[in-house]
């Protein structure tokens, strides 16, 4: 399996009384109340400075992502993150794991095309393309698309972007969201027709059933632990059958808290202020910023109307030890780490576990010794799985060949 | 008496199917409903049909069975001619009057400038569709259930507001409900989101019709002032605000609000 390094770049110094101060961790919190631009500065810079200090550990793979007005994580352009990444790791077998510009709210998205296109060509062909949809508020607040139109202009982005990759001739566009009249994209990726194609989703519903349909890897995104997976990877499965499709694990990446610390007691001391403070603050967002009308298809919102389980998560009210026990953070030594991660990966069925080693306040040193531990003392137990029965057709195809081998970290 | 008739229309290329409720008799009386779609207008709509047979169409995507007609819209050129084959459909010829509150204000708003011969008097309810920096309208699609109720009401526990937002015990219609109110406001959002200006300014000196203006003094989604707005733009408007009621004026105070408009129209 792959092991790849996720961030989300957030806001590391927060008043104790944000959640006094504001009601949400997106679109309300004032820029000249609570950040300084000069310590973002170093947020994106220590943000770099941890993603390539996973590629140097051993990880196979770099994520970035997207976000706009808020506090849990602002790479408000993840091209620009991606391109130091993929010019940082010229010369090593890392992935360049773009989760991923946001098609819906980028006009024309043969922007999209073009960065990522860039990308491939920066990295000599280690571009994995990901293509959120975008959190509600992103697109609909941030970016004013219509919430009713969100998966609407995703899907025809999607298309425009891999026609524009490939295409042998210059084309029209003339869709229902976007027109242009002559496309002839410069560059084109390394990567043809199209590097590998990620789709993030937060549970099972027509974006899960479109990526099956169209044959590319799925992302559960949960913040919730793989514990607490099983009931939307099933689903998952049972769906990809359906549809015809084998049972490759790849076709699955998952997303999870980790840390790592000499001692489970260790573990769950030191990483407990920064757990609570990714669940208390950064995901302190609103239902009505989460559900707005019309950014649910109506399938999709009978569903959730029906059963939310998610709506019965209080965050605020759950301590470290409660964000442990629950499985939505996974903490502990080495050994505890891995042995929960292959039972969970095997039961899930997950090809492409992404790990989230920065989180909530986390300061640089502490997530580089949680990437060095992890890289030295886990990942290397993690990575053989599947390698003998499945080939990973979601990953760039120069970095399939040989597997990179885990070096030391460097400290 | 007796519930309204039930009209299923397929239009738009056989892409949209709507459903109008047609009540009462007398002359023709195009009512146009809000975000929220048609059901809490009922009671309204039937002091209206006293005196008129009042068409009630559901806007495009809002009919219960039809949930994607709303992809079969671009734009809002889109929603302007598809209400002009609704009405040449329903054989309303003529100059025709038409009532509309909040998104349906504007959608009547806007059809009686780009269209001002097929209207014959025209009553908006707290419309929608005009935009002041200094007073911005709220996102009423993106409330707290906190913030919902005062901002629609001025009495946010009053019966209009409890009524308002009631629901059945019944699990599988309170689903259907919840989802009738959450999707009616994606449906219209589509045609006004992020700011619900789609430049009625540039096109409201065409309206031609005998006009009315009704507003709720206590209107937190649309302020009160915003009746100026409307009615300094419109040749010969009448402003009549409602005391005691927010941005629904016809639930809060539905026998004033009807006088008003009943009056005006003649009766």
């Amino acid at each position: 399996m792959k092991v790849c390094m996720f961030h989300l770049m957030p806001y590391r110094d927060l008043p104790d009384d944000f959640q006094q101060r504001y009601k949400s961790a997106f679109i309300d919190p004032l820029w000249f109340d609570v950040a300084d631009s000069e310590k973002v500065g170093q947020y994106y810079n220590a943000t770099l400075d941890e993603l390539l200090h996973a590629a140097k550990a051993g990880f196979h793979g770099l994520c970035t992502n997207q976000h706009h007005q808020n506090v849990y994580g602002f790479m408000a352009n993840p091209s620009l993150m991606g391109s130091v990444l993929a010019k940082g790791t010229n010369g090593q077998n890392i992935a360049i794991i773009q989760l991923g510009s946001t098609l819906p709210s980028t006009s024309p998205p043969t922007r999209i095309a073009e960065e990522y296109a860039m990308l491939d060509c920066i990295s000599g062909g280690r571009l994995i393309a990901g293509f959120p949809t975008g959190l509600p508020t992103d697109a609909t607040i941030s970016n004013a698309v219509v919430p009713v139109d969100q998966r609407e202009r995703f899907r025809e982005a999607l298309e425009l972007v891999i026609k524009a990759w490939s295409a042998r001739e210059i084309f029209a566009w003339n869709g229902k969201h976007f027109q242009l009249g002559m496309v002839n994209l410069w560059p084109r990726p390394i990567q043809q027709p199209h590097p590998p194609i990620w789709i993030p989703g937060s549970g099972i519903s027509s974006t899960a059933e479109y990526v099956v349909g169209l044959d590319h890897c799925f992302c559960h995104l949960s913040y919730y632990g793989a514990k607490n997976a099983t009931t939307v990877t099933d689903r998952y499965w049972e769906l990809a059958a359906s549809k015809g499709r084998d049972d490759n694990p790849h076709r699955l990446s998952f997303l999870q808290l980790i840390g790592v610390a000499d001692s489970d007691a260790e573990a769950e001391d030191i990483y407990g202020p920064h757990a609570e403070y990714f669940f208390h603050k950064l995901l302190y967002t609103p239902q009505y910023y989460q559900q707005i009308p019309g950014c649910l298809e109506y399938p999709a919102l009978v569903q959730a109307l029906r059963h939310n389980p998610r709506a019965e998560v209080k965050h605020s009210e759950l301590k470290a030890k409660d964000l442990y026990e629950r499985g939505f953070v996974m903490v502990g030594s080495p050994k505890t780490v891995r042995e929960q991660l292959m039972e969970y990966m095997k039961r899930l069925r997950v090809g492409h576990l992404l790990t989230l080693l920065h989180f909530g306040s986390m300061p640089t040193e502490l997530c580089k010794r949680n990437i060095d531990l992890f890289g030295r003392e886990v990942l290397p137990h993690l990575a053989p799985l599947w390698d003998d029965e499945y080939e990973d057709r979601w990953w760039p195809q120069r970095l399939r060949a040989k597997r990179p081998a885990a070096v030391m970290a460097v400290a | 008496m007796a519930g309204p008739e039930l009209r299923r229309i397929r239009l738009w290329q056989d892409r949209v199917e709507t459903e109008v409720e047609v009540a009462g008799r007398g002359s023709a009386l195009v009512y146009l409903h809000g975000p929220w779609g048609l059901n809490p207008d009922r009671a309204f709509i039937e002091r209206l049909a006293g005196t008129h047979t009042v068409y009630a169409p559901r806007h495009p995507g809002t009919t219960p069975g039809d949930p994607n007609g709303v992809h079969a819209f671009s734009d809002w050129l889109d929603l302007l001619v598809y209400y002009g084959e609704l009405f040449d459909r329903l054989q309303l010829h003529g100059p025709t009057t038409f009532v509309g509150h909040s998104f349906g204000g504007l959608v009547a708003a806007e059809l009686a400038a780009t269209s001002p011969k097929s209207v014959g008097k025209l009553a908006l309810i707290d419309p929608i569709g005009l935009w002041r920096d200094d007073l911005p309208v709220k996102n009423w699609m993106v409330l707290s259930d906190t913030e919902r109720r005062p901002s629609l009401f001025a009495d946010p526990k009053g019966e209009a507001a409890q009524q308002f937002f009631a629901t059945p015990s019944d699990p599988d219609e309170r689903v259907e409900v919840l989802a009738q109110f959450v999707w009616s406001q994606a449906c219209t959002g589509k045609f006004v989101w992020p700011v619900p200006d789609r430049g009625l300014k540039r096109r409201i000196h065409r309206i031609a019709a005998p006009t009315l203006i009704v507003w709720g003094d206590t209107d937190r989604i649309i302020a009160p002032d915003y009746a100026k707005e409307f009615a300094k733009r419109i040749a010969g408007a009448r402003v009549q605000m409602i005391a005691k009621a927010g941005h629904l004026p016809q639930l809060e105070q539905p026998e004033t609000v009807a006088k008003a408009v009943l009056d005006f129209l003649g009766n």
